[in-house]
């Protein structure tokens, strides 16, 4: 890094008893009461699966985990904590250092399964690849440029496109292996950074709003032309570096799906309309059952006669979730 | 059946909206700040009654069948997945008789808990779950609701017949 992150030049203590903005408790409690730590996912059960992948899917798996590892470390390290300067409440900064330190657990996970599953001269050689790929050095390049700009809504912008979109590239391959049943400990972990970016790119996309609404409507036209520019600009780099990853295993295709079903998820949190027409969201079912077992199209009333639905029985309930 | 009128609860609009206590709407919604649900409920262009954001506040009373749409907020295991304003205003029991269905919103990131909200209603009023959409809705998650409702709502007055 050339240049240094700002630093606020005023702090006043916080008070957690007068909250100008309710979301900022919201979310806080959300995140912490999310809090986990990869040494409670027992990564080791995975070890006989992943030696069931031929040497090019291990290759593949790695080689997509330190691409992931790269981003969180951006976003540990810089991304969250270069929103501090721009926060509109000091419990709005508090929250960023929760998802700055959250990002910096994300990072090291995937040394632990790196370290579970991987010999050191593996390790060695997919950080190796991370540093030498075109495609993902372009992403890492292009966000933190935005980063050390100088305008506060459009570090928003690139960072809720980090956490909603730039991510799932990779994830979508875990989920993958667990829909197949391999690695599902490590997809268990996954799933939990998964959630994670979800809180985090809602609050991002929030804050967003927030400030949007101050500007003037030939600012908020700005900001708009520039966020879809922005996507396109990281969508056709993420199309590249989807080719890099898949196309060996023919998963490119799949995967694109995936990228444009949340690339429109990383618009609706800036509260934007949806780019990508249902013709190409369409995510293959088997990857939505693996992020969630809800999502499938028999859950829709509309779409069927409406005969086949049942009144669920399998949702366990708190008695003080909801009492009469 | 679905009128597409200007909604009432949004604060933006003039004039006419009734009582913030009563609605004779047959949509009845919950939004946060974020308002997610809210701008879905605005592309839906259906007149619909917001549940006020305060839980402080006098709840709404619905005055005629109607489906909810609510929004869940990603939990662990669940808990507390119903926002409190949403279980103040079902707590009354001239509500609950007046449920026909429910819409869940949400985020598929969340995992099991994704419109879990929407299944715990479904399940402790004994109405269908319908759908469910993703943060503000696609455009096609629109049409279909509003499609879905308008069939709803004609399914259910032959059903009375």
């Amino acid at each position: 890094m050339t240049e240094k992150v700002a630093l606020l030049s005023h702090v006043e203590a916080i008070n957690w008893n007068r909250i100008p903005d309710e979301k900022d408790n919201e979310v806080w409690n959300r995140l912490v009461n999310n809090f986990w730590l990869p040494e409670k996912i027992p990564l080791s059960n995975d070890v006989q699966s992943w030696n069931q992948l031929t040497p090019e899917e291990q290759e593949l798996t790695m080689r997509v985990f330190t691409g992931l590892t790269l981003l969180d470390t951006i976003q540990g390290t810089v991304g969250a904590v270069s929103l501090i300067p721009d926060a509109v409440t000091p419990h709005e900064e508090a929250v960023y250092t929760n998802i700055a330190f959250m990002e910096s657990v994300h990072a090291k996970s995937y040394s632990s399964i790196f370290s579970t599953l991987c010999s050191t001269k593996e390790i060695d050689d997919a950080f190796r690849w991370s540093q030498e790929n075109e495609n993902l050095q372009r992403k890492a390049q292009i966000i933190l440029d935005y980063y050390q700009g100088d305008d506060p809504l459009k570090r928003k912008v690139a960072s809720t496109l980090l956490e909603s979109f730039l991510f799932y590239s990779g994830f979508y391959l875990p989920m993958y292996w667990s829909s197949r049943a391999k690695l599902t400990n490590t997809a268990d972990l996954i799933r939990l950074i998964i959630r994670d970016e979800a809180v985090h790119g809602y609050y991002i996309g929030y804050k967003f709003q927030r400030g949007l609404e101050k500007e003037t409507e030939e600012r908020r036209q700005e900001i708009k032309d520039y966020t879809y520019e922005l996507l396109y600009e990281l969508y056709e780099n993420e199309v590249q570096y989807t080719h890099d990853l898949y196309d060996g295993v023919g998963l490119s295709e799949d995967v694109k799906k995936f990228l444009h079903y949340n690339a429109n998820k990383a618009l609706m949190n800036l509260g934007y309309e949806a780019m990508f027409p249902s013709s190409v969201t369409d995510v293959n079912p088997a990857i939505l059952a693996s992020l969630s077992p809800n999502a499938d199209e028999n859950h829709d009333f509309f779409s069927g006669s409406g005969s086949s639905y049942v009144i669920g029985k399998a949702v366990n309930t708190e008695d003080e979730d909801w009492d009469f | 059946m679905p009128i597409p009128v200007m909604m009432e609860g949004d604060s933006t609009s003039t004039g006419v909206a009734a009582q913030p206590d009563s609605t004779c709407a047959s949509l009845i919604y919950f939004s946060s700040v974020s308002g997610n649900t809210h701008r879905f409920i605005e592309k839906l262009g259906i007149e619909a009654g917001r549940i006020p954001l305060r839980t402080k506040e006098e709840t709404l009373q619905a005055q005629r069948p109607y489906v909810l749409i609510v929004p869940t907020y990603g939990g662990v295991s669940g808990k507390g997945a119903v926002p409190k304003q949403v279980i103040k205003f079902l707590n009354r029991e001239e509500n609950r008789n007046l449920i026909r269905g429910v819409i869940g919103a949400g985020n598929t990131n969340f995992g099991e808990t994704y419109c879990l909200a929407g299944d715990v209603i479904a399940t402790k009023c004994q109405v269908p779950h319908l759908y469910r959409f993703e943060l503000m809705g696609t455009p096609d998650d629109v049409s279909r609701v509003y499609e879905g409702l308008e069939e709803f709502w004609t399914r259910q007055l032959q059903s009375r017949k």
